[in-house]
């Protein structure tokens, strides 16, 4: 089964899709405990747009990485959503509903607009792991460092997420703390879309952390077992997967679910 | 006597709607506020205002001797995620370090302990918060807010969900902390006249404006809880009369 890891594609499959599988994890307990699943899903999609935008630049700029140009617009996109909830009475689903519909259609229009086909766009956004470039593996170093830079600000993050008036009233910046939040989770997932696919960064961000919240009753814990989660169905899932002959993404996804539903036997057996 | 709160002619607004209008009164260190008034009277946004997390649209609001006084407020609980994975030892240790805590040093856990066990729920301290009643939750938060020794305690309806016995119990334990801090001072909302008439040394009768403030004796007459509620408050004096 380990013969496969001589090739250097699955090596390479290997280091973005571990680097991927604990950065989505850790975000993840985020996710999950303050109800955004939507979020990763809506800013997923909303990469299209960048895409899209960055596909239609190429034909007067053909050196451009589309990477570029869709990272700051699912950031700006996803700096948007906060912005509409916090300043709208607007439920968090329906901020994230208008804003990733509206980036949607703008990336329909911007490819309406261009005048070659390109697969650059399904790439993006349905990315597979065995297929991951050097330059996609760069690319997923600099998203770990960047994870790296922002760990400090776990404990603030996880404050505001069991109590934000409380965080608040102890002078806690919760508002920017937030689009930090909510900036680096739109960088990870659209890095991570062109290794995984936007499926598998849905499953990321919310099957480890869900798994792990029903094996344990502290934050700290449940984030250590979240990415624990994540590396180890990666680092199973995918020698398994090539062994099997089967889809190496969506089999670690079966195997994340695998997972979950028997943490949730456990669970019971345990209550 | 020095001043532990001192709010001069507040205002704050929020849009076109006037939620505290021109409000002032000064409150020694020590002393015990109640602050009551009907719905939508602005004790909630009084009690942010003072706690900084609403600013003032006009006036202002000194607390003290400025920021070196340690002020914890205890929030009611429906901000808080009862789903969240905590226990109640982390939650009193996250009012110590203002962050949720990774691990817990020697030194904190001893301190929170201590909290927790001057709040009646020692026993708790290692209960997830998903576990615990509205009672329980209650006095850990109490622990929270205690556990830096505060100057100024500031309680949103602090006894909800606690049953009746146990509210009297409640009450002593913030009569208890002020024995022990005889600088501390506890600004408090509740809806129980009873308690205010008991426990507290001033009450703010509050409806948007200061409808009257001083000792309870003096502010809770049936003339001015009449201004305050309208015909309910009558009623209710009455009933209490009786």
């Amino acid at each position: 089964m380990l013969e496969a890891f001589e090739y250097a594609f699955m090596q390479r499959a290997l280091i973005a899709g571990l680097i991927v599988a604990v950065v989505c994890s850790y975000f993840g307990v985020f996710v999950v405990q303050r109800r955004m699943g939507f979020l990763g899903n809506g800013l997923a999609h909303s990469a299209f747009g960048g895409v899209a935008l960055a596909i239609l630049l190429q034909q007067h700029l053909p050196a451009l990485d589309p990477l570029w140009i869709a990272a700051p617009f699912t950031v700006a996109v996803a700096l948007a959503i906060q912005w509409v909830q916090q300043r709208s009475r607007l439920a968090s689903d329906t901020a994230i509903g208008i804003l990733f519909s509206l980036a949607m259609a703008l990336g329909i229009i911007f490819l309406s607009k261009t005048t070659r086909y390109s697969s650059d766009a399904m790439a993006y956004l349905f990315g597979s792991i065995l297929t991951v470039s050097p330059r996609d593996v760069i690319n997923a170093i600099i998203l770990a460092l960047l994870t790296i830079a922002v760990i400090p600000l776990w404990g603030r993050w996880a404050y505001a997420t069991m109590d934000a008036e409380l965080a608040r009233a102890d002078a806690v910046p919760v508002a920017r703390d937030n689009y930090i939040l909510t900036a680096v989770l739109a960088v990870a997932i659209v890095i991570a879309m062109k290794i995984v696919g936007i499926v598998l960064i849905a499953a990321f961000m919310v099957i480890p952390a869900a798994t792990a919240r029903l094996l344990t009753n502290r934050f700290g814990s449940m984030t250590i077992a979240s990415v624990l989660f994540g590396a180890g169905s990666v680092l199973l899932g995918l020698p398994l997967s090539v062994q099997l002959d089967m889809p190496s993404g969506a089999f670690i996804i079966v195997l994340q679910s695998a997972v979950f539903f028997s943490a949730m036997i456990l669970q019971k057996r345990h209550s | 006597m020095n001043a532990a709160v001192t709010v001069q002619n507040l205002t704050v607004r929020f849009g076109g709607i006037t939620a505290l209008e021109d409000v002032s009164f000064t409150l020694n260190e020590g002393g015990f506020l109640a602050v009551l008034g009907p719905n939508g009277a602005g004790k909630s946004t009084l009690l942010k205002t003072l706690t900084g997390l609403i600013s003032p649209s006009e006036g202002s609001v000194r607390i003290g001797g400025g920021d070196s006084q340690v002020v914890s407020y205890v929030p009611q609980l429906k901000t808080l995620d009862r789903e969240f994975p905590a226990l109640a030892l982390e939650l009193v240790v996250s009012g110590l370090r203002r962050r949720w805590p990774w691990r817990i040093s020697g030194e904190d856990e001893a301190r929170a302990m201590k909290a927790l066990k001057s709040a009646g729920v020692g026993a708790f301290a290692r209960t997830p918060i998903a576990h615990l009643s509205g009672g329980q939750l209650q006095r850990v938060y109490l622990a929270r807010g205690m556990v830096r020794n505060p100057r100024l305690l500031i309680l949103d309806e602090p006894a909800s969900g606690i049953d009746f016995a146990g509210e009297g119990e409640f009450y002593h334990l913030l009569e208890h902390y002020q024995h022990d801090h005889p600088e501390a001072t506890i600004v408090m909302i509740t809806h129980d006249w009873s308690v205010a008439r008991h426990h507290a040394s001033a009450v703010l009768l509050l409806n948007r404006r200061v409808v009257g403030f001083g000792h309870p004796d003096e502010i809770l007459k049936d003339e001015l809880l009449r201004d305050a509620y309208g015909h309910r408050g009558h009623a209710h004096t009455m009933q209490v009369g009786e």
